[in-house]
Formats: C-alpha cells, structure tokens, sequence
C-alpha cells in the first residue's frame, strides 16, 4: 500500500531539479527572481564591508597625522573601497539585482532568456569577492588604488596586484555575461504584441547600460591581462623603463571606467523612473525624451574618457575635445531630471521612504551633475583634478545618486519581493540620518579641495583638521543610518504587515501577479500591459468642485 | 484681487538669478592667488559657481514646494493629472541647458587660453630652455604652454626662469640650469614667467600649486612643461597630487615667490656655474 501511495504524493508537485525553501538562495537556482535577491543580498554585504573600510579611511582621517594605520595598509584599503563599493556593491546591485528581478516581467517573460549563464554570472560574484577580500590577510592588497594606474601597480607587491586583476576579471566577465543576457531579453523575449516604446523605462535604461558594459567592459579585461603580463612576465606595455607608455593605459583604462559610471547610474535612473509616477499618481513625464536621453548618454558617455587626464600627458586639443564632449553629456541628463520633476508636479505624492529617497537622489545628483559639468571645464580641472573636490563630486553621484536609489528600490519592491510592507516611520529615520549624514560627510570636501587638500593621502596640512573631523562624523551618521535600516528589514520580513498583491495599486506587470510572485511569475499567461504608466486623470475628468484653479490652470492645454 | 501665478514665477526666476550672481560674487571659496593665471580662474569659478547656484537652488525648491503642495492629503484617493508630455516645455528644458554649456565651453575655452593652455607645447619650452637643449629636441607630451603675451606687459620683457622639475618617491626636486645647481624648494622671482620642464624618476606624481591654481603630472618617460608667472610674494606648499606610494601624503615641497633682489641673492648664494671661478 505504501509503495502505491508515494508516487502520488510527489505528483502534486512539479518535478524540478532546483532547491525548494530558502536552500535554493544558496543553490545554483536558475529562477531570475532567486538570481536577483542572490544580487542583492550578497551586494550588501560587500557594502558593508566596503563601509567598514571607508569608515577606517574616515577614522585615518580625523587626524593630520598618518596615526591610526600604517600608510602601506591605509593604500591597501582606499583601494578595497574603491573596489569593493564600485565592483561589488553598486554595479551588481542596480544592474544585477533589480535587473534580474524586474526585466523578465517587464517584457511579460517567464525568466531571463539565458538562465544558465545568468547564474553562472552570480556565482562568478561571491569567489571573486572573497578572493579580493582575502587577498588582504594573505599578502596585502593591492596599495594602487581602483585606478592601478602604472608604474605605481608594477612597483608596489605584486601578488596583491595580481590578485586584485584576477578579481576584477570575474567582476568583469560576470557584468559581460549579465549584460549580454539583459539585452538579449529585452530584444528578443519580449511578449507578443508589446512593442519597444511600450516597455516601462528601466527597460531602456538596461538597454542602454548593457550596451555600454559590453563595449566597454572588454576593453578593461584585455588592459588589465597586458598590465598583469608587465607584472608577472616583465613585460614592457605599460613600463616606461621598457620603453612602454603609462599614458596608453590611463586611455584604455577610462575607455572602461567612465563609462563604468553611467553602467552605475543608468540604471538607477530607470529605476526612479519606475517608482515616482507609482507615488505621484501621474504618468511619467516625457516618455519619448526620457528614451532619447538615455540612448544619448550611452553614444556620448563612450567618448569623453579622457576628462580624467586632464593634467596627465594630454596635448590642448585633446583637453578641448573632451571638455565639450564632456559638458554635452549635461543636457540629456537635465533631460531626465525635469522631466522627473515635472512628474512630481500636480501629482499626488505620498511621502513614504521610496519618493524620500528618490528626492534625495534627486538634490544630491543634481549637485553632483554640477560639479560634473564644471570639472569638465579644461581650466577649472587643472587646479581640482585628484583633489577632495573629485571626491566628493563622484560621491555625490555614486552614493547620493546610486545608493539613494537602491534604497528607493528596496522600500518600493520590498512588498512585492517579501509580500510584507516595511516599517515607514523607520524607513523615514533610516531617510534622514542618511541624507543628514551623507551631505554632512561629502559637502565640505569640496572646501577641502579647492583649498588644496589631495584625495588618497593619509595625512594632510593641519589647516584643514576641522573639516575633516565633520566630514568624519558625516560618514559615522551614515555608518548608524544603516542600523535602522536592517531593523527594519529583517524584522519586516516576519512580523511586517500583510502588503497583498498590488499595495501601491501600480500598472507595471510585477504588480500584476501575487507577492512573492510563483516560480515563472504568473499563474496564467503573462498580462500584456502595453500603459506602464497609464495613471492619473483626464483633466475633463476632474471633479471641478473639489479641484483648485491651479490644478485647471497646470493641466497642460 | 489675487496675484496671476505668471507673475509670481516671474519675480521668483528674477529673485534666484539674482540671488545666484549675488552668491557668485560674494562667496569665496577659494585660497590666495598666486599667479598671473589665477585671477583668470577664479573669474571662471564665479561664473561656474553662479550659474550652479542658481540652477541648485531652483530644483531644491521646485523639489521641497512640489513635496509640500502636491503632496497626498487625507482622504484624497483620486490620481494627480494625466499629463504625459508638454512638447514646448521640453524643448525649452533642452534649448536653454545646451546654450548654457556651450556658453561655458566657449567661456572655459577662452580662459584656458588666457591661461596659456593652448598654446603649442614643445617648441617654446625647449628654446628658451638651455644651449644643450639643441642637442636633443624632446617631445613634451602634456601641460601648459607661455601664456599669451597680452596678459601683462611685464611678461613680455623678462625672458622666463627654466627650471628643471624632478619627482621622485617622495621628493621634488629643482634644478637651475643657468646656474646649475639642485634646490628642495623652489625659488621665483615676482612678476616674472616661470618655465617648468617636469620628468619623474619612477612612478607618476602631480606638481599642484593650489595659490597658482596649476596642476601637471609629472610621468615617467614621458616629459610634461608648466608655465606660469607668480604675482604675488609668499611661501605656497606644492603638493604632489597623484598617488606615488606609501608616503603620498607627505610628498610636499614649498615654493617661495620673493622679490627680485632677495632672489638674485639667494641665486648668487647657490650659483655653482659663478661659483667655481672665485
């Protein structure tokens, strides 16, 4: 009787070779859900580790002196942070995790349309990680910044070198992979009937970020091998003592690594895109010009590299081109940011943690942009270049832009992925000591330096002592904002309030299906949601009773 | 009778163009000025900073005063409009950005060739260097060419200082050719233009005179030039800008603009060429 009995109760379950319960998050799953919270999760580890390294640089700091670490260990960890926060933190989490998570249903797909390569590209991740970490108790990391420029990286040890090249091999060869995946299902899985101008705009945003990660990404491995070959080999690419060319490497190294930086903000400008017109009750504002902005940055973001040698072996006509290259790269980018704002305006904004964050995002990268636009003036670089000024130009871009936006995410899809709501008055907290904390930490470094204090330096002209120890107690708000933050996370997840399906009550298709989604994402057929974001009324709808003459007067006919 | 919103848009895009020029003007961020090029570059950083200002404040507070009105109130369930595009506005929010950075580019442009930043590299520097220069013409692969000669009138009578810049891990050091002798520190007379030709030994530094609003790496392998002239007396720190090592932060030197008698003195002091016939 038994033996009749058991294959009937494994028949009401599917077969599958994948994992079930929360084993299949440390498995090789091929479920692009399960790939993206992978992303995610392990990507905030490495934030906090890469915090933990830029809190020690912030500790080095409070001090003129070189007096809390040795000036060989504080180079090593101005290099894992670098590292670690572009390689393992930013590029993963908002290409990666919410890549994963959200594009298969946003082309009304049942995963990604290489499933196999996209969790190979995952599991490339957490060794390379480990390697780059370990690489610091083994031997010491490398000492020559994110940068690596030559001679400095063929004359400082060369294991830790050569471990941190092997290490962002991975971290490269795992963005290619993703990158090729995304475009190929953005392309080509795309549900019947749902045309390209139909997609909701982080779709456009992931075209265009894999499109550069695949052009670009491939330069910096071949760079990186020639420099591991001047290491290991003794050969003369790069060694001007070989007759090789430093400046050779800096081009090809930023022919990657600029436009690493919109791979790090594209996304999270499709991301925002996403989450205010759902908060605001309104349509996104300008979707043709929002497409036409992000294809612009993406041409114009592979032909400004050079902006970062302003003050290296760069002839004037080279400092001109790439100063206009550069500037341009302004307008489609103040593109995006009005019509963000004109998505804010006459909407009925909520005010919970996701809009905070991506207002946060805005102000901060708004402030960022500026700085952009004036470093990229020739003459204006040429007494900020490698200074605190930089510094806190890129953080404002990276973190104020970027990491306010993953946050924005969290909160916004976190019932979705958990199908329970956050904590708000906890995430408005979380909100403000980050916001608090991040311009304290990063606004007076441009102070710092365009009065003459250079980035990467363990000790500094005394003067600038204050300064320095208010930026230190900005980075220690940021370090205690992250508290309230995994409070509530975790705690959320088991005793936070039942979302339901569609909490926000939103149009785009990861709304239209349960939370958390089932495996293949819809029980039926995927829905076809060709008005992402169809909100908003009609202004000869309007109840005129309730309606001010400004409403009337703003409708925009 | 209430006020048309227009007009309340009006007095309030005035209010922050002018409140951004005032800022421009009246902010200083920067240090002393040193050198002939810095007045010109702090006249480019209050028209950077202006027109920063003023497009900052603008979106702060479209940003705070869209949170503040349109906000979702009590009881309110109903969307905000369906206003998917305004075809005027968007070309007005991609005309006037585009006219403004090509404003600045047209502007840093000019500065930068006031500056001497455009002006050709190799050939000046290697002329007025020394006789032995003639024996073998280097490439100069980077930095600021001799400023244009209207700049001041003091410029065009002295012939520049050359003086022979070398970085090393964690030094600076200067060499006079024309009286061949080294010196730690690097000494200028006021008023007259400076030559620098710059080689590292090892690996890449960055000669950065924050008084002078002047930056150059110095590269191994690969020659770089600097000119500027020092207007105004006093010891400025040179600080090395591109990490070199272990000791980066401690890479500084000073330079010390005197006028030209006390430099003539401190010359005559260290002049090995003079020297050795006495």
């Amino acid at each position: 009787m038994t033996a009749t009995l058991t294959p009937q109760v494994e028949s009401s379950r599917p077969p599958s070779l994948q994992p079930h319960g929360w084993l299949r998050y440390l498995s090789f799953s091929v479920d692009h859900k399960v790939i993206g919270l992978q992303y995610l999760v392990c990507g905030f580890a490495f934030y906090l580790i890469g915090g933990a390294l830029a809190g020690a640089i912030r500790t080095e700091l409070a001090s003129p002196l070189s007096d809390f670490m040795p000036r060989e260990v504080y180079n090593q960890v101005l290099t894992l942070h670098g590292t670690v926060m572009i390689f393992l933190w930013i590029v993963p989490v908002v290409n990666g995790a919410f890549g994963n998570y959200l594009i298969p249903f946003y082309v009304g797909a049942r995963d990604m349309a290489f499933p196999r390569l996209n969790a190979v590209a995952f599991w490339l991740i957490p060794p390379a990680g480990l390697l780059l970490i370990s690489s610091y108790f083994i031997t010491g990391a490398a000492q020559s910044g994110w940068t690596a420029y030559p001679p400095l990286s063929l004359t400082t040890p060369a294991i830790g070198q050569i471990i941190w090249i092997l290490s962002v091999l991975l971290l490269g060869g795992s963005s290619i992979f993703g990158g090729i995946n995304f475009i190929a299902t953005i392309l080509k899985l795309r549900r019947p009937g749902l045309k390209l101008m139909q997609l909701p705009m982080y779709c456009w945003a992931m075209l265009g970020t894999s499109i550069l990660v695949v052009l670009s990404t491939p330069v910096l491995a071949g760079t990186l091998i020639l420099l591991s070959f001047d290491i290991v080999a003794h050969t003369g690419f790069f060694n001007p003592g070989m007759g090789g060319n430093v400046v050779v490497y800096q081009h090809l190294f930023w022919f990657y690594s600029h436009p690493a930086v919109y791979i790090m903000v594209l996304p999270a400008f499709g991301l925002v895109s996403e989450i205010l017109p759902v908060h605001c009750r309104k349509p996104l504002f300008g979707y043709a010009t929002m497409v036409v902005s992000i294809m612009a940055i993406v041409v114009l973001g592979l032909v400004v590299w050079a902006h970062h040698m302003f003050t290296s072996g760069t002839p004037p006509w080279m400092r001109l081109f790439f100063t206009i290259a550069t500037a341009f790269i302004a307008v489609p980018t103040g593109i995006k940011f009005f019509n963000w704002l004109a998505t804010l305006w006459g909407g009925r904004i909520s005010l919970n943690s996701a809009v905070l964050f991506s207002c946060g995002f805005i102000v901060n990268f708004v402030l960022g942009g500026i700085t952009g636009v004036a470093l990229a003036q020739v003459p204006f670089d040429v007494h900020v270049h490698d200074t605190y000024f930089v510094v806190a130009h890129f953080h404002y871009i990276v973190y104020g832009g970027s990491v306010f936006v993953i946050f924005a995410s969290i909160y916004h899809w976190y019932p979705k992925v958990t199908g329970r709501m956050l904590n708000e008055p906890l995430g408005r907290l979380h909100f403000l000591i980050t916001f608090i904390g991040f311009n304290l930490c990063f606004a007076p470094q441009h102070w710092l330096g365009l009065n003459g204090m250079p980035r990467r330096v363990a000790e500094y002209d005394p003067q600038f002592a204050f300064i320095n120890q208010l930026s230190s107690v900005g980075a220690l708000l940021m370090a205690i904002s992250t508290l309230p933050f995994l409070w509530n996370v975790i705690a959320s997840a088991f005793q936070g309030e039942i979302a339901g399906d569609n909490p926000w009550r939103a149009l785009t298709p990861e709304w239209l299906t349960s939370s958390p989604p089932p495996v293949e994402n819809w029980r039926g057929e995927a829905p076809l949601v060709t008005e992402p974001y169809g909100y908003g009324v009609a202004a000869d709808e309007l109840d005129l009773k309730a309606a001010s003459g400004r409403d009337l007067w703003s409708s925009g006919r | 009778m209430p006020i048309p919103p227009s007009i309340i848009t009006l007095v309030l895009g005035m209010v922050l163009v002018l409140g951004g020029l005032w800022i421009g003007q009246n902010v200083n961020l920067l240090p002393v000025d040193a050198s002939a090029n810095a007045p010109i570059y702090d006249e480019l950083f209050r028209v950077l900073f202006s027109i920063g200002a003023i497009l900052f404040l603008g979106i702060l507070g479209l940003v705070i005063f869209s949170l503040i009105r349109f906000r979702r109130r009590e009881g309110q369930l109903a969307d905000g409009l369906a206003i998917e595009g305004n075809l005027p506005l968007e070309v007005l929010w991609t005309a006037v950005p585009a006219i403004v950075v090509l404003f600045i580019g047209l502007f840093s442009y000019d500065i930068y060739e006031r500056m001497g930043g455009m002006a050709p590299l190799g050939h000046d520097a290697m002329t007025q260097t020394s006789a032995s220069a003639s024996s073998s013409v280097q490439r100069v692969w980077g930095g600021i060419g001799t400023p244009a000669l209207s700049t001041t009138t003091e410029a065009a009578l002295a012939p520049p200082l050359p003086v022979e810049v070398t970085a090393m891990q964690f030094a600076f050091l200067f060499r006079y050719p024309q009286g061949d002798f080294i010196s730690g520190e690097l000494h200028v007379p006021v008023g007259q233009p400076v030559t620098l030709a710059m080689e590292a030994k090892d690996v890449i530094h960055a000669f950065w005179v924050p008084e002078f609003r002047l930056k150059q790496d110095v590269i191994p392998g690969q020659p770089t030039v600097l000119n500027f002239t020092p207007t105004r007396a006093g010891r400025y720190p040179i600080v090395c800008a591109e990490l070199c090592g272990p000791y980066h932060g401690g890479m500084r030197s000073t330079v010390v603009v005197e006028d030209q008698q006390a430099f003539d003195a401190w010359f005559a002091q260290n002049d090995k060429l003079s020297a050795t016939s006495t």
